[in-house]
This record gives structure tokens, sequence and C-alpha cells, in this order.
């Protein structure tokens, strides 16, 4: 693989996982728009971590989990006080609070950032970014899952049915913490080098455009996001500086033609195997006349 | 001393800014019975109902479930303690499934975060839902459950509303206009449904416009006005009653009065 092409399947790896973060937080109906400040977190803990001589890479990455996980956990009650919008806008401002404390933290390297010593290679990123995928697939599975998307759909119901509302919030803004944090490490592990400006607002909104452009019914949209944002600019490349117009137009037309997200609930059930397993033979039927 | 009364409420008061639409009422449901809540619009019945569910915080009053106070205790525990209810509107979850929605109603009997953590919906064959299965069956629901809700006819959107709240093995089940919307035929298998599942052991609540469905259900009837009981008996009594003809008919006052009114 040449270099370059390392460089953006690390970046993807990176991006998913950092998608399958806001990914939890969204399919409850709660939308994180401060991914940046829990990945910031998550790589300045494996930065201090790896320069105060923790130097097997692994054990910085777990390490960095709980730190943003806990940020996760400790954000959840302040943020989920305010409703709708303003609980974007808080997730917001806990982000920009995050990258300028960091910008004015000399022992952290201020605006010059740190450098990392320990290397992860691309290998690990890999298999974390898969690990992670696994998780939260199976994750949606659960009763854990069926509740946080009763959640998204109506918080009332779900209550009155016994669903302890706010301690799932908070547990996935937990859970998002973790995986934001393990995207932040591999980053900081695998570029050698962390500076708080990478972690600006422009980072946030796009990692929830790639969950939100990929859809929040399925672990399959955060996939299907990730890969649109992180492939689609290096393929319009050719076009020279053009190539943001067109991609925010793409953007402007997925959202036209695909309100809900690339991937709905009814279009993973019709891709899916089972469906194809019991499907009445009206469809076949239909299949035949139609062409 | 109680063991005869499922549900009993103790001057209960709920006021909106300085509007009192629940003002002081008492009454009570006994055990295994089939009580009728009705009332002209806006009389308070499903603010009671979010009430006893909840939904809102009580200003005054108690409630009793079984002999347990509930009043103080958090929406989510409530299910726990045997009560569960219907909407007015339907509110099934539109991104679910109809199987998930029916499963949702099982979330009260999750004991701990092993079953929580453990694969649920998607799997076949898994006995959470041969169980929710089952119970759409028994209930005449006959369309597939792995269908979003949201493409499904009222009326078995509406049963399906009665299979979810049935899940979590209530004491008591409230149901708001469970038979609004639906069709003659439909009403009739509601009817009998419920009277099936009151003959095992349930106690039911129902607030309902229908009053042909009522009499043919409940043998128990309360009306509200205003936020007021003013009628607590026997069904067959309901049209008779003086105060239950003014409340829905209004009163045939002497003409000086309506004359006041026109001017």
């Amino acid at each position: 693989m040449s270099g370059y092409a390392q460089g953006i399947v690390a970046i993807f790896c990176i991006n998913l996982i950092f998608a399958y973060a806001i990914f939890i937080t969204a399919a409850s109906g709660q939308l994180n728009l401060g991914g940046a400040g829990f990945q910031a977190i998550g790589a300045y803990s494996a930065a201090v971590l790896s320069n105060a001589g923790w130097t097997a890479g692994w054990a910085t990455v777990p390490a960095a989990m709980a730190v943003t996980a806990l940020a996760g956990f400790l954000i959840a009650f302040p943020v989920l006080r305010a409703r709708g919008v303003y609980m974007v806008l808080a997730t917001f401002a806990f982000a920009e609070v995050v990258s300028g404390v960091l910008l004015r933290t000399k022992s952290l390297g201020g605006a010059i950032g740190m450098v990392v010593p320990d290397y992860l290679a691309l290998p690990a990123l890999a298999g974390s970014a898969a690990a992670a995928m696994l998780f939260v697939f199976f994750l949606m599975t659960t009763r854990f899952g069926l509740a946080i998307r009763a959640i998204h759909d109506d918080e009332t119901v779900a209550g009155v049915m016994g669903v302890g509302v706010r301690s799932m919030q908070v547990a996935v803004f937990t859970l998002g913490g973790a995986l934001a944090g393990l995207s932040g490490a591999l980053y900081a592990h695998h570029f050698s080098f962390v500076e708080a400006q990478y972690f600006n607002s422009q980072l946030s909104i796009f990692v929830l455009l790639f969950v939100l452009i990929g859809g929040t019914q399925t672990a399959w949209g955060p996939l299907a996001g990730t890969l649109f944002f992180t492939l689609l600019p290096e393929l319009l490349r050719v076009g020279g500086s053009w190539r943001f117009v067109v991609f925010g137009a793409a953007i402007v037309v997925m959202m036209i033609v695909r309100p809900q997200g690339m991937i709905t609930r009814a279009l993973a059930d019709r891709l899916s195997p089972r469906h194809w397993r019991k499907a009445p033979p009206a469809i076949a039927a239909r299949g035949r006349h139609g062409g | 001393m109680a063991d005869d009364i499922m549900l009993s409420l103790e001057g209960l008061a709920k006021n909106f800014g300085g509007l009192a639409v629940i003002d002081g009422v008492s009454f009570r449901v006994p055990r295994g019975g089939r009580t009728a809540l009705i009332g002209p619009n806006g009389a308070g019945k499903t603010t009671l109902f979010n009430l006893m569910s909840g939904v809102y915080p009580l200003d005054r009053g108690s409630i009793t479930l079984d002999g347990a106070r509930i009043d103080g205790l958090p929406v989510r525990r409530r299910i726990a303690c045997g009560l569960s209810r219907s909407f007015q509107n339907i509110r099934l979850m539109a991104h679910l499934s109809v199987i998930e929605n029916v499963m949702l109603g099982q979330h009260s009997q999750i004991a701990g975060l092993r079953q929580m953590f453990a694969p649920a919906q998607g799997r076949r064959g898994a006995p959470a839902r041969v169980m929710a299965e089952e119970r759409l069956r028994a209930a005449g629901v006959d369309c597939d459950p792995d269908a979003p809700v949201s493409g499904l006819p009222y009326g078995t959107r509406k049963r399906i509303e009665v299979v979810r709240a049935l899940m979590s093995k209530p004491k008591l089940l409230m149901l708001d206009e469970p038979a609004a919307g639906l069709n003659p035929r439909e009403t009739a298998e509601l009817s009998a449904f419920l009277k099936g599942a009151a003959a095992e052991g349930l106690t039911l609540l129902v607030v309902e416009h229908d009053m042909a469905f009522v009499r043919g259900l409940c043998e128990h009837t309360i009306v509200l006005n205003f936020g007021r009981g003013i009628y607590d008996g026997p069904t067959a009594g309901v049209q008779d009653d003086a105060a239950v003809r003014e409340a829905y008919l209004g009163t045939r006052g002497p003409p000086a009065r309506e004359a006041g009114h026109a001017a």
C-alpha cells in the first residue's frame, strides 16, 4: 500500500471509531456537537501517559478510554439538563472549553502541541475499528439498544414502559466518551503528534455529519457516512480546490434525496438475507411482472 | 383491610398554572373489576391517567396500588409495581418494528445488567421474543412481527399498543380510549379480548367515549367533570343520573339566565 493510501485508511479507521462514538448518543436522540472535545481528551491523555513513560502503546489506550469515558459521564449531567438545540449547544461549548484549556496549558505544549513517543501501526487501528464497529452492532441488538432507540422515538413513553431515561442517556454519553477516547488515543499514537488546533469545531461538525448523513437508525449508518466523507473528498482531488464546492453540493443532495440518512431501517431490512428467506411469494411475483 | 381494592385515589389535585385541572378526585377500583372513567372533553380523564402513571407530578393527594403508595415513585418504577397503560393517541415507537415495540413492554421485567446486555429482539426463538409473538397472536394481531409499525393500519396499531401494555404483566391496566377509531367488528373483538384478560385477574380502568363499548365491558363507571368526580356507581345507572345528564347535555335553565348569557 502506498503511503497516501495508508494515510487514508488510518484516518478512515480513526474517523469510523469516532463516528460510532457520536452514533451511540445520536441513536438515543441526543446530538453531540462536541465530539472533538472528547477526542482531544483521549488524544492528550494518551500523549501525556506516553510521555510519562507508559512505554507500551497498548496500555495508554485503555487508560485514555477510561479518562474520556469519565469526562463523558461527568459532562452528561449538566448537558442533559438542557433540552433540544440547547443541549446540542452545550456539547459544542464543552468542546470549545476543552480546546481553550489545551491551548493555554503550557505543560501540554500549548499551541505547539506534543510529540507522542510510542507508535501504533495501521493493523492496530484497523483491528480497533473493527472491534468498535462489532461492539456497537452488538449493543444495538440488546435490550440496551432497544431502550435507547425507544428513547429516541418517545422519551415519555419509554419512561412509562420502565426505561430509566436519564440513566440510559448518561450511559450513552459515557460509552460515547470511551469510543471517542479510543479514536483520540489511536490518532495520537499513529500520527505521533497532537495539537489542540486539530480538535476544532469543524471536526465536531464533520463527525456529526458522518453520522447524520450515514443514518442514525441502524449501526450501518456511521460506516456508510464515514466512507462517504473520507473517500469522496479524496476522489474529488482531481478537481483541485473546486472539490470542496462539489463536496458541499454532494452533502446537500444527500440531505434532499435521503433525509433520514443513507442507510435507513427499511433499506437495511430489504438488504438483509433474513428478509429474502421469508419474502412472501407476492414480492417474487411482482418482480417477475415488473421486471 | 383493602384486599378487594386494587387502586385507591385520595384527594388527587393538579393545577396547570392557575387552572385546577384535577380538583380533589377520590375513587376506588375493585380488584379484578372492569371500571370505566368517562366525562365530557376536558374533564381531566387523560390528566388523571398521566398523574397515575407519573408522567405529571401530583400537587396533592395519594395513589395506592394494591396496598402500596406509588405517588412518590418515579415514572419508570410504577410499571414494575403493576401499573401499565396505553395512550389516547397511539404512541408506538415509529422506528421500531412490531415485535420490538411489544418487547419494549417487557423492559420492566429485566433483572440486572446481564439481561440488559444479552442479545434480545433480533434472534428468532429467543424466549422473550416467542412470548411476545404469542401475545400478539392471542390478541388477534395478524401481521409480520418484523414490519415497522408506522405503515400498519390504525386498528392494528391500536391493538399492538394494548399488547405492549400487557407485556409488563400488570395488575392494573389503564386504557385511554382503546376503541376510538376502531370499526364495530374490531371493537367487539377488543371487548372480548379485554374480558378474557380480566377473567384471568387483570383489573381494568378504561377511559372511553363509546358508551356501547363501556356498557358491554364495564360493570362500574366513574364520571368526571371539570376535574371532579360527579358519579361513581354501576354503569347501568349513569344515563339516569341528573348530574351526569347536566354535564353532558347542559341545564334546562330558567329563561332569565339564558337571556343573561346572550347579553
